[in-house]
């Protein structure tokens, strides 16, 4: 009696413990910060731009592997030759997750609220273009036009980012047209995604799309916890990782790591060329030479950086445009080799000497500065090391000095009290459109001299033009000629020290399968829709 | 004197030798870069490796033993004068001038150091040389770091305010300033000694948090806590062991600092 008793609950917990992990096909990783928002017009951070990814329907979606635009909820799409007119042609027939239809007029109340001042949209800032209200007419259930105040430069591009949402569904931006939805959120904890039964997209031989059925976001700051996580099999993929961790991994595992060559992100340094900036004159001047910083630039070892720093897994960054980004690249940019040598001649034909193992200026001040980067960092404390070194070979006195990041910010943007900053730029878009804010002689982020009334220089207000240039040109090709010519001046007059595009390094479970990681953003699972996940029992 | 004390103190003094030893002993300067061999496993010419971009790690541990081994009792020194002056005389007077003094000793304690340490870090000149960030920092922490014991030193005083010593003193005419440094100080000696002593591994800790900060001793400048940072990125313990040696000279020092105060704390 008691055996049979044995038997019967053995069975019950074999199935138990048999039956979920077979039955759903769930993908696990980490949201490195809490998502801010699940309205995919409102998104900022990261956490909430990787729901949005996972969860919204785009019109078009740039194919993160080629880099081609290729069609998604648009079936076709025109952009009018000013490029302030766009028309798309929708798919008939697609559903939001909640079973509400799709229609054009769901991309009019999309636009609209992506365009509307008081929803303050990061996404909807790429399209503000003009001032004038921005116009939508559904032409037809599959049929709309778009017209903005003024011409938007890769307009089309631009809809990559935009998640439609529904116009009438009582579910709001819960309901969704991408490849999963929420259906779970633990504050601080995770958010479970599920399938979306309504999702449009079928494989070739016809099957619905996703494959997988869940998407378990844990949310997970530190990232030793999540390497260990991963390790333990407890994670299916690490989405971005540091050098440290890669080498760790790829020791035990070479399989599960990635490295996909550069990203679209920079590293690089300026000096403060602020005419109000609290820094003696005489630094000043030597900030504002164009030879000054052409030395200093060829004076550090970018190699040095990639290899020391880096472990190898960094390129020596050229200019503002990652190699990665092939079309915008410009491949006949020259810049100048590393040479200590070659620098102390360009110091010298500017007035500056070497005198008892100190440079100094024609005035004989010596030539010592100090270079702010953010604690913590330690690639870019790291990086200002190696500079420390190197231009201590050529006489230049650098100190370093780390400040928490909220001092740093406020020393860059505020104050100016500062010489020199090494940080990075976080590139998102292929675009350089998307640059505008840094290149424009006027904007915030043209952090070497900020919101400058008028150019300062010639080069600048060169910039000013190109840079306007290629925004209101819709011909690719003259567009590009005009950025080549920002990435020439950029190189010629040096005002930010480029220094590494670091590489794009993840890591993969053997258990994902289709997985293809590239070097834009998100790395890992750009092509969500077609991963799956081998047996419970493989994992 | 115990078996435990004499050994603290012989392994503090043989520290402080060889940490003053440092440029004689030093098979390399702290701040050359060996670029071709960064983070490298212990060998004939770097004995204990290098660190992330090449630096030899014996020459850094023992340049920063001496920075933190001796600006950490300056700071000490400075933090207990200042606990004398406001707890003593808090103590001594009393009253109005006791309750004001605790009162804003009671606010240093509520601070939170660590924040306010960082935010006097970033007010300081950006083109202060290491040297002078050493001294800063170390100053700062003296400065900021008499609270506690001023707390500890009033009570001392108070209690010998009331005694029958200081009550004969005064009945035999001597009053004010003169009675406090005749009479209180040499008797609030034994509770100096131990606030003093009690103070340096405090001190030393606080420098390794802000240089795990990457706010403490200015690079390239080393100290116990730019050595600590360098245990960043070691997720198990047998992955580079030798790496941990500033962590356990750090844990030795501090506990025969502890072995030694204690012994004092017995005396006071």
């Amino acid at each position: 009696m008691i055996r049979r008793y044995l038997c019967a609950f053995s069975l019950v917990v074999f199935a138990l413990v048999a039956a979920p992990a077979s039955a759903e096909s769930q993908l696990r990783f980490c949201l490195r910060t809490e998502p801010k928002t699940f309205d995919p017009l409102q998104v900022s951070d990261d956490g909430s731009e990787t729901i949005r990814y996972l969860t919204g329907g785009v019109l078009v979606q740039v194919n993160r592997q080629t880099q081609q635009l290729e069609p998604a909820l648009a079936l076709t799409w025109k952009a009018s030759k000013d490029g302030s007119q766009i028309t798309f042609k929708l798919r008939k027939g697609v559903r939001f997750s909640d079973g509400t239809p799709f229609s054009a007029e769901d991309v009019a109340y999309t636009v609209k609220r992506l365009m509307d001042p008081a929803l303050h949209s990061p996404t909807g800032d790429a399209f503000r273009s003009g001032s004038g209200n921005v116009v939508t007419q559904v032409l037809a259930p599959d049929r709309i036009t778009i017209t903005f105040p003024a011409p938007v430069a890769g307009l089309d591009r631009l809809f990559d980012q935009v998640a439609i949402v529904s116009a009438h569904s009582p579910k709001k931006e819960m309901a969704v047209l991408g490849p999963f939805a929420v259906a779970d959120y633990k504050a601080g904890v995770s958010v479970l995604l599920k399938r979306n039964p309504n999702y449009w997209k079928k494989d070739m031989q016809g099957h619905p799309l996703p494959y997988l059925d869940s998407i378990q976001l844990d949310i997970q700051a530190n990232r030793d916890i999540e390497m260990l996580r991963f390790r333990r099999g407890e994670l299916d993929l690490i989405n971005s990782l540091d050098t440290e961790y890669y080498d760790k991994l790829a020791s035990s595992a070479p399989a599960l790591v990635h490295d996909a060559g550069p990203s679209l992100d920079s590293e690089q340094m300026w000096f403060n060329q602020v005419a109000s900036a609290p820094i003696p004159e005489f630094k000043r001047k030597w900030f504002r030479s164009t030879t000054f910083r052409r030395a200093i630039s060829q004076a550090v070892n970018r190699e040095d950086l990639s290899r020391v720093v880096f472990n190898g897994h960094a390129r020596p960054a050229m200019g503002p445009v990652s190699p990665t980004n092939k079309f915008w690249f410009d491949n006949h940019l020259k810049v100048d080799p590393h040479s200590t040598t070659l620098a102390l001649q360009k110091l010298q034909s500017d007035g500056f000497r070497l005198q008892n193992g100190v440079l100094r200026d024609a005035a004989g001040n010596a030539v010592e500065f100090s270079i702010i980067t953010n604690a913590g960092n330690k690639y870019r404390e790291r990086m200002a090391l190696l500079i420390q070194d190197d231009l201590g070979k050529i006489g230049i006195k650098v100190n370093v000095v780390t400040l928490d990041f909220p001092s740093l910010i406020e020393r860059i943007s505020q104050t100016f009290n500062y010489e020199a900053a090494i940080l990075g730029l976080t590139n998102v878009e292929l675009d350089p459109n998307a640059q505008m804010n840094v290149w424009l002689s006027s904007s915030e982020n043209h952090q070497w001299n900020p919101q400058e009334k008028s150019p300062e220089t010639e080069w600048e207000a060169e910039i000013d033009r190109l840079m306007r240039a290629q925004a209101s040109s819709m011909d690719l090709l003259k567009r590009k000629k005009s950025f080549d010519r920002v990435q020439e001046i950029v190189a010629e007059q040096v005002p930010f020290i480029y220094l590494v595009n670091r590489n794009a390094l993840s890591a993969v479970s053997a258990s994902v399968h289709g997985a293809a990681p590239v070097s834009l953003r998100p790395q890992t699972y750009w092509n969500i829709d077609m991963l799956t996940m081998a047996d419970a029992q493989h994992r | 004197m115990t078996v435990a004390r004499k050994l603290a103190c012989v392994i503090l003094a043989l520290v402080l030798m060889v940490s003053l030893a440092a440029s004689w002993l030093a098979p390399a300067g702290y701040a050359k870069q060996f670029r071709e061999t960064p983070n490298a496993p212990p060998s004939r010419q770097h004995w204990l490796g290098t660190d992330e971009i090449g630096r030899d790690l014996f020459s850094r541990t023992l340049y920063g033993t001496r920075i933190s081994l001796l600006l950490a009792p300056a700071a000490s020194l400075l933090s207990t004068l200042i606990a004398a002056l406001v707890g003593g005389f808090a103590g001594y007077l009393g009253g109005a001038w006791e309750r004001i003094a605790m009162g804003v000793t009671d606010l240093f304690l509520s601070l939170p150091w660590l924040f306010l340490l960082i935010t006097v870090r970033a007010l300081l000149p950006l083109n202060a040389s290491p040297l002078v960030s050493v001294l800063a920092t170390f100053f700062m922490l003296g400065l900021l770091g008499w609270a506690a014991s001023a707390r500890v030193l009033c009570a001392g005083a108070r209690v010998l305010r009331e005694s029958g010593l200081l009550l004969q003193a005064r009945s035999m005419g001597l009053h004010g300033f003169r009675l406090f440094a005749v009479h209180v100080v040499p008797n609030l000696k034994p509770v100096l000694y131990a606030q003093f002593w009690i103070s340096i591994p405090v001190f030393i800790l606080s420098e390794a948090n802000l240089g795990i900060l990457g706010l403490g001793v200015a690079e390239p400048m080393p100290s116990w806590g730019s050595l600590l940072k360098g245990l960043e990125g070691i997720t198990s313990l047998g992955e580079q062991p030798w790496k941990l040696v500033p962590l356990v000279l750090l844990i030795v020092v501090v506990t025969s600092f502890q072995i030694v105060f204690s012994r004092e704390e017995v005396v006071a």
